[in-house]
């Protein structure tokens, strides 16, 4: 474990000195306000409408989480997709270029402290940024009253998310000594795993519901509802483990070629 | 102390050692020459752990470097041949990772850090990044990061490329004094830097290992110059003959 902090203390050290992730950072906390305040204006802007119609029912439906913090998350997830390749793409390839490879894998740690550590520092680093992205909601608290409840779990979901981003990108980081390849493959792997169900409603019932199950979203969009199922925790538990696994496996087969 | 039978490593089609056989008793130095993409990187890097060998075996420490792999590489200080420096830490943040991944206990970090700035003459650059570094001081915080944690036996790749004459001499003589308890291979291409301290010289040319001979032995009347140029020399003629024959 110590082994695991050090690796993990350093990489997240790393990123602090380093143009990218304040890129990134900035990057992600201003297109969420650019999301927040838009969807918060057309929120406003029908809540007037149906104000001045006297419309009861509808008025009723419009709430904050269902209109501003849901599309909000959804929005934040997909702009995840496209920014933690980007953290994680130089975890073990910049190792790799930089010969730094060679002192981690000649020192006495174990190859599970060196991926963990990896990952615990870039997961770290992400969560940072999604707990920063709560600015928003939080400020929905000062002026409105939104759920509570549904806002931590659509929160929750938006950190699993973004962890199984993480993880699949030390995968792909692991393949290559090339950053850009290594974000590129991420990006395109997560894409995929977010748009997998699409054809889901004109396969047949057995692989609709198969791929169903392996799409991010589908799992990500129940916990933006407020309904935190096992059955979802144990789906983003299972890519995460995976991933990490077979990333132990790829630095593992140096020693086999 | 140091063991390798029959060690042959492929990358591909490229045979990059073949069959290499030699041994170092505990405390000697060995100088391990050879021209350019002779196999010495790659020898080393099956010796540190880094890379596993096509075939053959290798000990260090009587561990063997592929089964028990885990102790050889408690057990050596390996400066690769580019040193691996993370380009945006400080020297002194730089040695105090490089002690923790060693495994050394956190009490002994701070002071072992004090000796090798001393040792290899990083004072002036402690607080520095790395990336900021010349040269002969990335090659120097290399070494230091090698020593840190007293390893009973090191594989330094080139160790003096790089530095200054004056820094040549002080590291030359760090390395002589090293010996004694610990056990040295050190690849160069400074003849010169092999006979001032090595103790035994191993020769690989094309991947084979062309001269293993203690130095006391080898340098009766011939300069070590003269031995290298013959050793390696030896193999040619039929490797002339081929090229001269494709090129025909
Ligand atoms: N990763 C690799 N893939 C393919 N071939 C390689 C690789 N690494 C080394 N080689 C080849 O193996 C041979 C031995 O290389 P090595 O680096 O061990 O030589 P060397 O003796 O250290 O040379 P130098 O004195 O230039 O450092 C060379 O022919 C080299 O091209
Ligand atoms: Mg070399």
């Amino acid at each position: 474990m110590r082994n695991v902090l050090t690796i993990a203390g350093r990489e997240l050290r790393s990123y602090f000195v380093s143009p990218i992730a304040y890129v990134v950072l900035t990057g992600f906390l201003l297109l969420g306000g650019w999301f927040f305040f838009n969807l918060l204006a057309r929120f406003n802007l029908l809540l007037t409408i149906y104000s001045a119609q006297q419309n009861p029912q509808i008025l009723q439906r419009l709430n904050l989480n269902e209109f501003v913090i849901a599309p909000l998350l959804h929005n934040l997830s997909v702009v995840l997709v496209i920014l933690v390749p980007v953290i994680t793409m130089r975890t073990l390839a910049e190792e790799k270029k930089a010969g730094t490879y060679e002192l981690l894998l000649t020192s006495p740690l174990r190859i599970s402290e060196i991926v963990l550590g990896k990952f615990l520092g870039s997961f770290v680093f992400v969560a940072i940024m999604v707990a920063l992205s709560g600015v928003y909601p939080l400020i929905l608290f000062a002026y409105g009253n939104p759920e509570t409840g549904v806002v931590l779990a659509g929160y929750l979901g938006l950190l699993l998310l973004a962890t199984s981003f993480v993880a699949v990108g030390i995968l792909t980081s692991s393949f290559t000594e090339n950053q850009i390849i290594a974000a590129v493959s991420c990006l395109v792997s997560l894409l995929l795993l977010y748009i997998i169900a699409w054809p889901a409603d004109n396969a047949g019932e057995t692989i609709g519901a198969l791929l169903r199950y392996v799409s991010l979203t589908e799992h990500f969009a129940q916990m933006v509802k407020g309904v935190i199922d096992s059955k979802d925790l144990v789906y983003f538990t299972t890519v995460i483990v995976l991933a990490l696994f077979l990333a132990h496996r790829s630095v593992e087969s140096i020693r086999w070629r | 102390m140091l063991e390798v039978r029959n060690l042959t490593k492929r990358y591909g089609d490229i045979v990059a050692v073949r069959d290499v056989s030699f041994s170092a008793a505990q405390g000697q130095i060995l100088g391990f020459l050879g021209p350019n993409g002779a196999g010495k990187t790659t020898t080393m890097r099956i010796l540190t752990g880094f890379l596993p060998a096509t075939s053959g075996t290798a000990k260090v420490a009587g561990f063997d470097v592929f089964t028990e792999s885990a102790e050889v590489r408690r057990r050596i200080g390996y400066l690769p041949e580019s040193p691996p420096l993370y380009g945006e830490m400080t020297t002194e943040s730089y040695l105090r990772f490089v002690a923790r991944i060693k495994g050394m206990p956190k009490a002994a970090i701070e002071d072992a850090i004090e000796r090798v700035v001393k040792l290899c003459g990083l004072e002036a650059v402690h607080d520095r990044l790395l990336g900021h570094l010349s040269k002969g001081f990335r090659q120097r915080v290399g070494l230091a990061q090698a020593l840190i944690h007293d390893p009973p036996v090191l594989v330094l790749d080139e160790p003096t490329i790089g530095l200054d004459p004056r820094q040549i001499i002080e590291i030359r003589s760090l390395i002589g004094r090293l010996a004694g308890q610990r056990t040295v291979i050190l690849s160069t291409h400074i003849l010169p830097e092999v006979s001032q301290i090595c103790e035994k010289v191993v020769i690989i040319n094309e991947g084979r290992v062309v001269l293993e001979q203690d130095m006391a032995a080898l340098t009766r009347g011939q300069s070590l110059e003269d031995i290298f140029l013959h050793a390696i020399a030896k193999e040619s003629p039929e490797a002339a003959g081929v090229s001269s024959e494709q090129q025909g």
